[in-house]
């Protein structure tokens, strides 16, 4: 793999020729390079483990491709996504709102912080899968009970992340604001809150991702739907490649929604990590 | 030079006349059992800059922040024009030893904060701003961010900070500290250039002696901990001179000596 780099590195004693440009070229993206090197391997890898085969339940990775493409042109990712993103587009909207507010009021208060902090540090280190029954139990089989799933693994993060930024928000700049007479308001909206919310991405991140996590066992757990029922029930039909193409869906959407989410915060909250 | 001992150091500190601008009184800290600062009586005059030199823990960055009101004195009061401090006020602008510089907002808004926080309007506070940017020999970085700039250049950036919101008295924690040699000596003179033509009250924290000698109207010298004042030194260096010359002035060179060997018994 590293073919690039010797080629780069011939070409710089012929540099008008048209094939020292192409590498030049590919040496300008070498890190995109790599990445996509090591998906591809990973991909190869599958393949061929595929094809051994380690077991009759575990398809190549074509024929998983292939039912991919199938399932997004005959729509059942959209109907699938539709009833799965519900829940979590709900779970993650109330988990980031009450936690970010939650963890903000915590790092500020010592009150709030001895009243809550102990809360989410249990239910964070609690096996959620667990309490799902619980939740079903109550609730029932509906949408409350798989938004309850999302909100149980998606907060404590988002709070205790939210918590631990704006208590180590730099206190010479909250100094700085508080010299130049600065209000409680203006230090918390003009210095804490920016100054935090790379942590509190983070957490929100995190939080997505547990949310994910949530959904798909509601999903699994609770009452098969959206996603959840695509994958069991061609696991139940032995469709395996459909199975796998479905599981592969939901990794994919979770990557790129998180990627959404960074790019977001560059853009919006810290310009200056965007230029350099 | 002029040396005012320790024991005349209060007559002559607490001179009256309209002139002073900052008054300490009796001022003594404790960081709970720790004693900072013992009974510290301090005339800053107006217009002039005025250095807190000591051994490090002589508790001088304490006695300036006690001064901008940013942590409140165990005893004793501080007055600035004639108005005892309870906080900070906007007679008084800090720059902070490590900068304070947001680093998501470009030197342009950093310049501005202190405005932006008293809620001017954005095309008045930015053309105040980018007068003082250029005070400072910053211009054309005005939407640079800090990270794209170098320990001196940051610095300028908090001094034009304090400098846009217009404060009679300015206090300076180290500023030169996290800045290398070289553009500390370049810093310092255009420091005293703006000293010179803004006509503001400077207190000037520092540990340098040459700097202290270099840039002041009037050196306070704190013992070590608890911090109390020791020796008043006036170097009356001529500064109409190149600041080459300065540094080769017979005055100049007798006067960090002198500074030198009174703080010698504090360095262990």
């Amino acid at each position: 793999m590293s073919f690039p780099v010797q080629a780069n590195g011939s070409s710089r004693a012929v540099p008008t020729s048209e094939a020292s440009f192409f590498w030049r070229k590919l040496s300008e993206h070498r890190t995109a390079l790599w990445r996509l090197a090591s998906i591809g391997l990973f991909f190869l890898v599958w393949e061929i483990a595929g094809r051994i085969p380690i077991s009759y339940a575990f398809p190549t990775f074509l024929e998983t491709l292939r039912a991919f493409v199938t399932m997004t042109l005959d729509g059942s990712f959209v109907a699938a996504y539709a009833e799965t993103l519900q829940p979590l587009v709900i779970g993650i909207a109330i988990s980031a709102f009450i936690g970010i507010g939650l963890g903000i009021v915590m790092g500020l208060s010592r009150f709030a912080e001895w009243l809550v902090a102990p809360v989410f540090i249990v239910l964070q280190a609690a096996p959620m899968a667990a309490l799902i029954p619980l939740i079903t139990f109550v609730y029932g089989i509906g949408l409350v009970s798989k938004t309850l799933a999302v909100i149980m693994l998606a907060l404590p993060v988002i709070v205790l992340n939210g918590y631990k930024a704006v208590r180590n928000a730099n206190p010479s700049l909250v100094a700085m604001c508080y010299s130049f007479q600065g209000n409680l308001w203006q230090r918390i909206t003009k210095i804490i809150i920016p100054d935090a919310s790379p942590v509190i991405f983070a957490g929100l991140r995190l939080g997505l991702a547990a949310g994910f996590i949530g959904v798909i066992l509601a999903e699994l757990l609770i009452t098969p739907t959206g996603i959840g029922d695509l994958i069991t029930y061609h696991r139940s039909v032995a469709n395996y490649a459909e199975m796998y193409a479905a599981v592969v869906s939901i990794i994919l959407v979770s990557t790129l929604t998180l990627a959404a989410l960074e790019a977001f915060e560059l853009r919006v909250l810290r310009p200056e990590k965007r230029k350099s | 030079m002029r040396n005012i001992t320790a024991q005349a150091a209060t007559a002559a500190a607490v001179a009256a006349g309209s002139d002073v601008a900052v008054e300490v009184r009796g001022v003594c800290k404790m960081y709970n059992e720790v004693e900072a600062l013992r009974g510290i009586d301090l005339d800053f005059p107006a217009g002039k800059l005025t250095t807190l030199l000591g051994p490090s823990g002589c508790g001088k960055t304490t006695l300036l922040k006690i001064i901008a009101g940013l942590i409140p004195a165990t005893s004793g009061e501080i007055r600035v024009n004639g108005q005892t401090v309870t906080g900070p006020g906007p007679e008084r602008a800090f720059v902070f030893q490590d900068f304070a510089l947001m680093p998501w907002a470009t030197v342009m808004r950093n310049v501005a904060f202190g405005l932006e926080l008293k809620g001017m309007g954005k095309d008045e506070r930015q053309s105040i701003a980018r007068k003082y940017i250029a005070e400072v020999g910053l211009s054309g970085f005005e939407n640079k961010y800090p990270h794209e700039l170098s320990g001196g250049m940051r610095q300028r950036v908090g001094l034009a900070r304090a400098f846009a919101v217009n404060a009679d008295v300015l206090l300076l924690d180290e500023p030169f500290s996290a800045v290398d040699e070289q553009n500390r000596r370049k810093f310092q003179e255009d420091l005293l250039e703006l000293v010179e033509k803004e006509k503001k009250t400077f207190i000037f924290v520092t540990h340098s002696i040459e700097e202290a000698v270099y840039c002041s109207d009037r050196i306070v010298i704190l013992s070590r901990r608890p911090g109390r004042i020791a020796q008043i030194i006036e170097p009356e260096i001529d500064r109409t001179a190149s600041p080459d010359a300065i540094r080769r002035d017979q005055g100049y060179l007798d006067t960090v000596e002198e500074i030198w060997q009174g703080l010698k018994r504090y360095v262990d």
